[in-house]
């Protein structure tokens, strides 16, 4: 390779890249360095802030209620979502995979959803399926049983809004999962199955326990992974299903949600003390993760 | 992502807007206050204009965007650009104050937090000629330890609407204490019609200050300095809403909140707590067989109740004209008087912030609109207010849902309310 060839490649690489890194630093790694900042300062309503007060936004988060109500929030949603996205997603994976015809049509089907706006889908599942009236699509076929109006996202004992909450997720992001799972299903070599079949494995349980399942332990780590981090940062659904022009009820209140009406709230905003929360998630986020990672041997070899 | 408009900015700040300008009007009114940097008046034809930025929330009703721009095309001495805003408008506001020169003239309700970091300009002397005029609950959503900061636009306020047919055929009278409202929520409950519909979150957020001041309390008081509802009584008060949300009375779930009168149009509901500007929808379905009422007392101590909020004309601090913007500010909201009656009442039912043209408006001289005005006047409150702040609120308003819909111990959940509040007054005060 000449000098020449190199500096080429060079110019191609930065021509490229350049542009993804400027905005990466712009728009990501600075706002968190900025945020980083403004957690040391009394910083309401502003993002220049003068008064340092060390940790004491971290204190005031790490004993405040609401923020520590909101953690156990997305844990109540984590343990839903998680295994029941895992589940459905390697299932519905399972299931195309093994069509023989119209395979590509139900693929688009599933993962058609993760195209749609989190916003879209929940106004949907909020004002259309689980419309708390009589003419909720919910409502309507309860009522060909002869039950009442049930007011879904406003039913506390039950909690029924985490009825509406889990399956817009679902609906939203089974097919994302479903592709990664398929992806790895073809790539598990055939020749595997058929030295099972030969040793005598029975088609079915046997097989998918002792073949397919621990060939997609990469693929399902990083799914369990991925879900997690999604987990803690709902938003989009939370916000757009139950909260409303006036706010946010407490119950059902994720850290994101929370942190953003602590920050950006109407009328004031704390950005130190979000900021502060905002690097505790952060924290926690990926030492969950990395733990996570640990315990299922995530990136090492088979 | 929730749309901001006329009818539901009142659910964020708790209060109503209203804007003004005028057509043909040329030019200022009156000797303007001498000591004013604005007092110059308009600059001389030969020297240029100042271009100003005005930002509005996207109001709801048709044609007010239009009678905005027209108001700010005729203004003589600024070129006025105005910028409409949907969407989150209030958040929008307060991310643009922090370092922004622009807008240089918006609307919005003033917050204490904003006067400490110094984002926006006292408005004393553009006020000064006419504050007489304006009713003090309006005055007081602009004013942060005696100084005003905007100039309110409009009044807006909420009001318990009733079927007048189906609370007779149920044998029930128009609730006046917060008992008699519970009883007639249960008893107009049937055939698949609620009572009452008081938003999708069961009241918590639209009855907090109603049932606060039922039992002749407040938010704050003593000037702002002490919380309002340390008291017992603030706990027997807001353990009402939960036997409303408990006995199955109230419609939850409509597709529609409380600032649309969806619902009571629909028949979901034969009582809703909606808006003023709510009327003329109202009308067109029922005719006259519908009523208005405050929010009824909690006992006899206790006073019926209507909150009252407006947006105000605002300067931001930052501007780069901030002798133009006040000028222009004043010559919009004070001098066109014409046009602020036009701004408060050609578009939707709202009540005109100055006294002196609240007689001159004909959609209020009758019917339960003139009720709703009255009740402005004889028991409007302001919202929580400029002091009031968003930790404050979240504190107090999640006590109130944890009561309302989890039955929580409504003693422990106001005090936890009382001290948030407490330290943010301390915070604020020292």
């Amino acid at each position: 390779m000449t000098p020449g060839t190199k500096r080429r490649d060079a110019r191609a690489f930065w021509l490229f890249v350049g542009p993804f890194l400027i905005g990466l630093a712009v728009f990501a790694y600075l706002p968190i360095g900025w945020s980083a900042y403004l957690s040391f300062f009394d910083a309401r309503n502003t993002v220049t802030p003068t008064q340092f007060v060390g940790l004491d936004n971290y204190g005031h988060m790490l004993t405040d209620e609401p923020f520590l109500a909101s953690l156990g929030t997305f844990s109540v949603f984590a343990v839903f979502i998680v295994p029941l996205t895992f589940v459905l997603s390697l299932a519905l994976a399972l299931g195309v995979d093994q069509l023989r015809f119209a395979r590509a049509f139900f693929r688009s089907v599933f993962f058609l959803p993760f195209a749609c706006s989190y916003v879209v889908a929940s106004l949907i599942w909020k004002t259309s399926l689980f419309s708390g009236v009589r003419y909720g699509l919910a409502n309507t076929v309860l009522g060909l049983f002869g039950v009442d109006p049930v007011a879904w996202t406003g039913t506390v004992h039950p909690p029924l809004y985490w009825i509406v909450l889990v399956t817009a997720r679902l609906w939203l992001q089974l097919g994302f999962y479903m592709i990664l799972f398929i992806a790895a299903l073809q790539r598990i070599p055939r020749h595997l199955y058929e030295a099972a079949w030969l040793d005598g494995a029975k088609p079915g349980w046997q097989v998918f326990r002792y073949i397919t399942l621990p060939q997609l332990r990469a693929t399902a780590v990083a799914v369990l992974l991925l879900n997690l981090i999604n987990a803690y940062q709902a938003f989009d659904e939370f916000y757009n299903i139950m909260g409303d022009s006036r706010g946010y009820p407490p119950f059902a209140r994720p850290p994101l949600v929370y942190l953003y009406y602590t920050s950006l709230g109407s009328g004031g905003q704390d950005l130190g003390r979000g900021s502060a929360g905002a690097v505790i998630l952060a924290l926690i986020i990926a030492l969950v993760t990395l733990l996570q990672g640990r315990v299922f041997r995530f990136g090492r070899a088979s | 992502m929730q749309q901001r408009n006329r009818r539901s900015f009142l659910a964020l700040a708790g209060m109503g807007a209203l804007a003004t300008a005028c057509g043909s009007n040329t030019g200022r009114q009156g000797t303007p206050p001498p000591s004013t940097a604005y007092s110059a008046g308009p600059p001389p034809s030969d020297t240029p204009k100042v271009t100003l930025q005005q930002w509005y929330h996207a109001y709801g009703e048709d044609g007010v965007q239009d009678a905005v721009k027209r108001y700010a095309a005729t203004y003589p001495g600024a070129t006025v650009d105005v910028q409409w805003n949907p969407g989150d408008y209030d958040s929008k506001i307060v991310t643009a104050l922090q370092n922004s020169k622009v807008p240089d003239v918006f609307e919005a309700q003033v917050k204490i937090d904003w006067v400490r970091q110094n984002q926006v300009v006292s408005l004393d002397d553009v006020i000064a000629p006419v504050k007489d005029d304006f009713s003090p609950a309006v005055l007081a959503t602009q004013t942060v330890e005696g100084k005003v900061y905007g100039i309110p636009q409009a009044a807006d306020t909420q009001v318990l609407f009733y079927r007048k047919s189906l609370l007779q055929a149920a044998g029930v009278q128009p609730p006046q204490t917060v008992d008699e409202l519970i009883d007639a929520a249960a008893k107009l409950t049937k055939d698949g019609v609620k009572g009452l519909f008081a938003g999708n979150d069961g009241g918590v957020g639209v009855f907090t200050g109603p049932l606060l001041w039922s039992a002749g309390l407040d938010y704050l008081k003593n000037g702002n300095r002490e919380v309002g509802f340390d008291d017992p009584r603030a706990a027997t008060a807001l353990a009402k809403l939960h036997t409303l949300n408990a006995n199955g009375s109230l419609l939850l779930g409509a597709p529609a909140d409380w600032s649309d009168p969806g619902a009571f149009i629909d028949g979901l509901a034969a009582m809703q707590w909606t808006g003023l500007w709510a009327v003329p929808k109202i009308r067109d379905a029922f005719d006259d067989d519908f009523g208005v009422l405050p929010f009824p007392r909690l006992d006899g101590t206790g006073a019926p109740s209507v909150p009252v909020g407006a947006y105000g004309a605002m300067v931001n601090a930052k501007s780069a004209h901030v002798a133009e913007a006040k000028a222009f500010v004043k010559w919009l909201w004070v001098d066109q008087t014409q046009d602020q009656l036009e701004f408060a009442t050609k578009f939707g039912f709202h009540v005109p912030a100055r006294q002196s043209l609240v007689g001159r408006a004909d959609s209020l001289k009758s019917g339960p609109a003139a009720d709703a005005a009255r009740f402005v006047k004889e028991n409007g409150h302001l919202v929580g207010g400029p002091v009031w702040t968003q930790q404050s609120n979240t504190a107090l308003s999640d006590a109130v849902a944890k009561i309302a819909k989890e039955g929580a111990d409504p003693v422990a959940q106001t005090k936890t309310a009382v001290e948030v509040a407490k330290a943010e007054l301390k915070r604020l005060f020292g």
